[in-house]
């Protein structure tokens, strides 16, 4: 990390006016460098100052697990774009043009990403627009055919529309046009923390519910100097494994239901529940609601119940383990899944992706191990990559890393340290601070930046899904593949719409 | 007599055959599964319902179902089901029986697309074009069925006594299973297609008939039962000895038919999709296969 950036660990807070506010040329220089340095880009967003727009950069250094932050000021309704020479900013970009209609001048596909109106009325780049109506890259050619799927979808899933320009069976290109579950959340917790912000949370990404409130409450424990009792970490970690477990084991029943491959696509589904029916022991709820929150969680695990639900893990995690072991095993499912959708490393590096996929292309970062944070910070899950960056190696590290977190949930359990689960939490935020928070969630890197007022009261809060850093991912895993693959492809990524339209 | 039999046990126990499958597909995936009359439940189902017709689409568009069901009910006349005669036999017939699926495909395609949709022009260009490769197959296995009965009425042809097993068993077994992937390729099974899947850029068949609703979805439901219940009669009729009495005939055959809905349920369960570009390899083996069934009855 270059000296313009303020460094800072993972929720760990900082003073707003100690961030470097830089003109916009200093802020573009050093955001190159510290990218062509193998710095990452975890968030780039802007907001409204008085007279101008602030553009807020947070970068990642996985060598020396810090968090850069920079910024710099606008006052015309442009700015040079930064993508041309780094292309993992290319949605970040596109997405303050939309909320603040502030043109990245130079960049190369500037189209909306959530058809959302400008947050500034009388500041838009793209005028009024209507979720899906907009350019999309075109092949031109008489034996050129273009295939429009969704955002109504022939199974029950998320809404978004695939564009697929093809040559009979072969795809040249994909575009991914998302937005259609914008719910303005971004906006809706300017002002907060309110009663409804952790609900917010919880729904922001609902399959992620442990990863959004934990990124959420360890960003409100920094601003507000709350120490979290130790067998709220644990318990905490044991929550996000188990999120993880039933994600990943639906995600290779799925895989394996995509392929028509009934052993594993059965057991998988079962045992998805088991998962769920656990995390379920510890709140009440399937999904996690209600579990987390800030200052430590809302229920402990009674000493009682835990020789019973190890038990009942570890049934379920050899059920999956052996049930999808059968995967690896069976040609015609090898056929399916080796060289299809595959990712370059270069691409991934390139376009800054994160979670499973970057781990299936040999890239080994992890939030967990990278920039540890809670229970992580004195217990280390190994972390677990593939090499071909295929649908066969992002479904491979789904099983390796499921097996990592069944042990360490085994073993934590019966770890439990004796104290409160909760502390209090002071009622008001620092004033004007800022503070990164990021976890690993199931489907890679949260990302959640806040923000506050001289009040202490959150002046912008930032959400980055993992999604959001993936789904070009998915458009290029297609390029050069068969149309008829690409629901498989899209399996392998399994990314969110709800969690990148927010 | 023997035709009415023959008949009601065609139009009556085709959808059986479905739900044989999908048991031996649950039961084989450690689950219980749908009731076996479940698909006679969906009939039930969808005749009741009303149809929703794109006003883009012409009267093909309901062509299709009707010839889907037509064709292959009359197909399965020309088979020997029950007894030594089919209800409909002349020399020549299975040139008939293949052309009659022919028939139904150009209906249900022509259909697809008069939807205009681009979805149903990708499903007809994969259907014609695995369909084109099938057919191969099973004319050099009727071909080779002919050298070796001297006859070219399916009656007599698919009447396979112990004498032409002993003489030619080998080519008899090649086009046995020549014919099963056939059957698995037409009928859009696995490993060719998956009858369950919900992912419409992977689909073969099910994508022609995603605007198909209510009696109109219902009879195309009905006709594909229609369908692979006579193409496993006509492997069962190469299998099995005939006895000469209607009745233990058509127990028979019923019998062999639902044998071979187990077989198809225990290949859905072992095995995962072709990828979409192996499908013409496959089917080129099989044609291959039957291929060499009529090497081996020229010599």
């Amino acid at each position: 990390m270059n000296r313009t950036f303020l460094t800072r660990r993972n929720a760990e807070p900082a003073a707003l006016a100690d961030v470097p506010l830089v003109q916009i040329d200093v802020f573009r220089t050093a955001v190159l460098d510290a990218v062509r340095d193998e710095c990452r880009v975890v968030s780039f967003f802007a907001r409204e100052v008085v007279d101008a727009i602030e553009l807020v950069a947070v970068l990642a250094d996985e060598t020396t697990s810090e968090l850069g932050f920079v910024r710099s000021r606008i006052n015309e309704d442009r700015f040079e774009s930064l993508t041309p020479e780094c292309p993992q900013v290319q949605l970040f970009e596109r997405e303050i043009a939309e909320q603040f209609g502030i043109e990245p001048a130079g960049h190369p596909w500037l189209k909306p990403v959530r058809f959302q109106q400008s947050w500034r009325p009388g500041h838009s780049v793209f005028g009024e627009t209507l979720p899906g109506v907009t350019d999309f890259f075109r092949v031109e050619g008489d034996e050129i055919h273009e295939v429009a799927v969704g955002p109504v979808h022939a199974g029950v899933i998320e809404p978004g529309h695939f564009r697929f320009q093809c040559h009979g069976e072969h795809v040249f290109h994909l575009e991914t046009a998302l937005g259609y579950q914008h719910r303005g959340i971004e906006r809706a917790l300017i002002g907060g923390p309110s009663a409804k912000t952790i609900h917010y949370m919880e729904t922001a990404a609902g399959d992620s519910t442990i990863g959004h409130t934990l990124a959420y409450a360890q960003a409100v424990e920094a601003l507000t100097g709350t120490r979290v009792p130790a067998r709220a970490q644990v318990l905490r970690g044991i929550a996000l494994e188990l999120e993880r477990l039933a994600n990943h084991t639906g995600d290779l029943g799925a895989l394996s239901g995509d392929v028509a491959y009934l052993p594993a696509a059965a057991a998988c589904g079962r045992t998805r529940g088991d998962y769920l029916n656990l995390t379920a022991e510890l709140c009440g709820s399937r999904f996690g609601r209600g579990f987390v929150r800030p200052g430590g969680v809302l229920f402990d695990l009674p000493a009682d119940r835990i020789d019973a639900l190890t038990e009942r893990l570890q049934a379920a995690t050899r059920d999956t383990v052996d049930s999808a072991a059968l995967l690896w095993t069976t040609p015609s499912v090898i056929e399916r899944f080796e060289n299809t959708g595959t990712i370059d490393t270069d691409v991934c590096d390139e376009i800054g992706m994160v979670g499973v996929p970057a781990r299936a292309c040999g890239r080994g970062i992890d939030v967990r191990h990278d920039f540890p944070f809670g229970v992580y910070r004195f217990v280390h899950i190994p972390v677990m990559t593939a090499y071909h960056g295929d649908v066969n190696s992002r479904a491979f590290v789904r099983w390796l890393e499921l097996q990592r977190s069944a042990d360490f949930v085994a073993q934590q359990m019966h770890r439990l340290p004796a104290t409160p689960v909760r502390a209090d939490v002071a009622a008001s935020l620092a004033p004007d601070s800022i503070v990164a928070s990021l976890t690993e969630g199931w489907r890679g890197e949260i990302c959640h930046v806040a923000i506050t007022d001289a009040e202490g009261r959150f002046a912008r809060y930032k959400i980055t899904d993992p999604s959001f850093h993936n789904w070009f991912g998915v458009a290029l895993a297609l390029r050069n593949g068969q149309i008829s693959d690409f629901p498989l492809c899209n399996k392998s990524f399994n990314l969110s719409y709800c969690g990148h339209d927010l | 007599m023997t035709a009415v039999l023959q008949l009601l046990v065609v139009v009556l126990t085709a959808p059986l055959l479905l739900g044989v499958i999908t048991r031996t597909k649950s039961l084989v995936a450690g689950r219980s599964g749908p009731p076996l009359l479940q698909a006679y439940y969906d009939l039930g189902k969808l005749l009741r319902k009303d149809s929703v017709l794109s006003s883009t689409t012409t009267w093909v568009f309901l062509a299709g179902p009707a010839v889907a069901v037509v064709a292959p009910l009359l197909a399965s006349l020309l088979l020997p089901l029950a007894g030594p005669r089919a209800p409909l036999a002349f020399t020549g017939d299975l040139i008939l029986f293949v052309y009659l699926f022919a028939l139904s495909r150009f209906f249900t395609t022509a259909a697809a697309l008069d939807t205009g949709s681009a979805f149903e022009g990708m499903g007809v260009a994969r259907e014609l074009t695995f369909a084109a490769l099938a057919e191969p197959a099973l004319f050099f296995g009727l071909l080779a069925l002919a050298r070796i009965s001297g006859s070219l009425s399916l009656s007599s042809l698919l009447t396979v006594d112990g004498a032409s097993w002993h003489r030619a068993s080998a080519a008899l077994v090649l086009i046995i299973a020549s014919w099963f992937i056939v059957l698995l390729a037409e009928n859009s099974r696995v490993p060719f297609d998956d009858p369950n899947t919900h992912l419409e850029l992977t689909m073969i068949h099910e994508v022609m008939v995603l605007d198909h609703s209510g009696p109109a979805f219902g009879l195309i439901l009905y006709g594909s039962a229609l369908k692979l219940f006579v193409f496993s009669a006509l492997i069962a009729d190469v299998v099995l000895p005939r006895t000469g009495i209607s009745l233990a005939d058509a127990a028979a055959t019923l019998g062999a038919v639902l044998v071979i809905g187990v077989v198809v349920g225990l290949v859905e369960s072992s095995m995962a999709r072709l990828r979409l570009v192996r499908v013409p390899q496959l089917l080129i083996a099989a044609s291959l296969v039957a291929g060499f069934a009529v090497v081996l009855v020229l010599r």
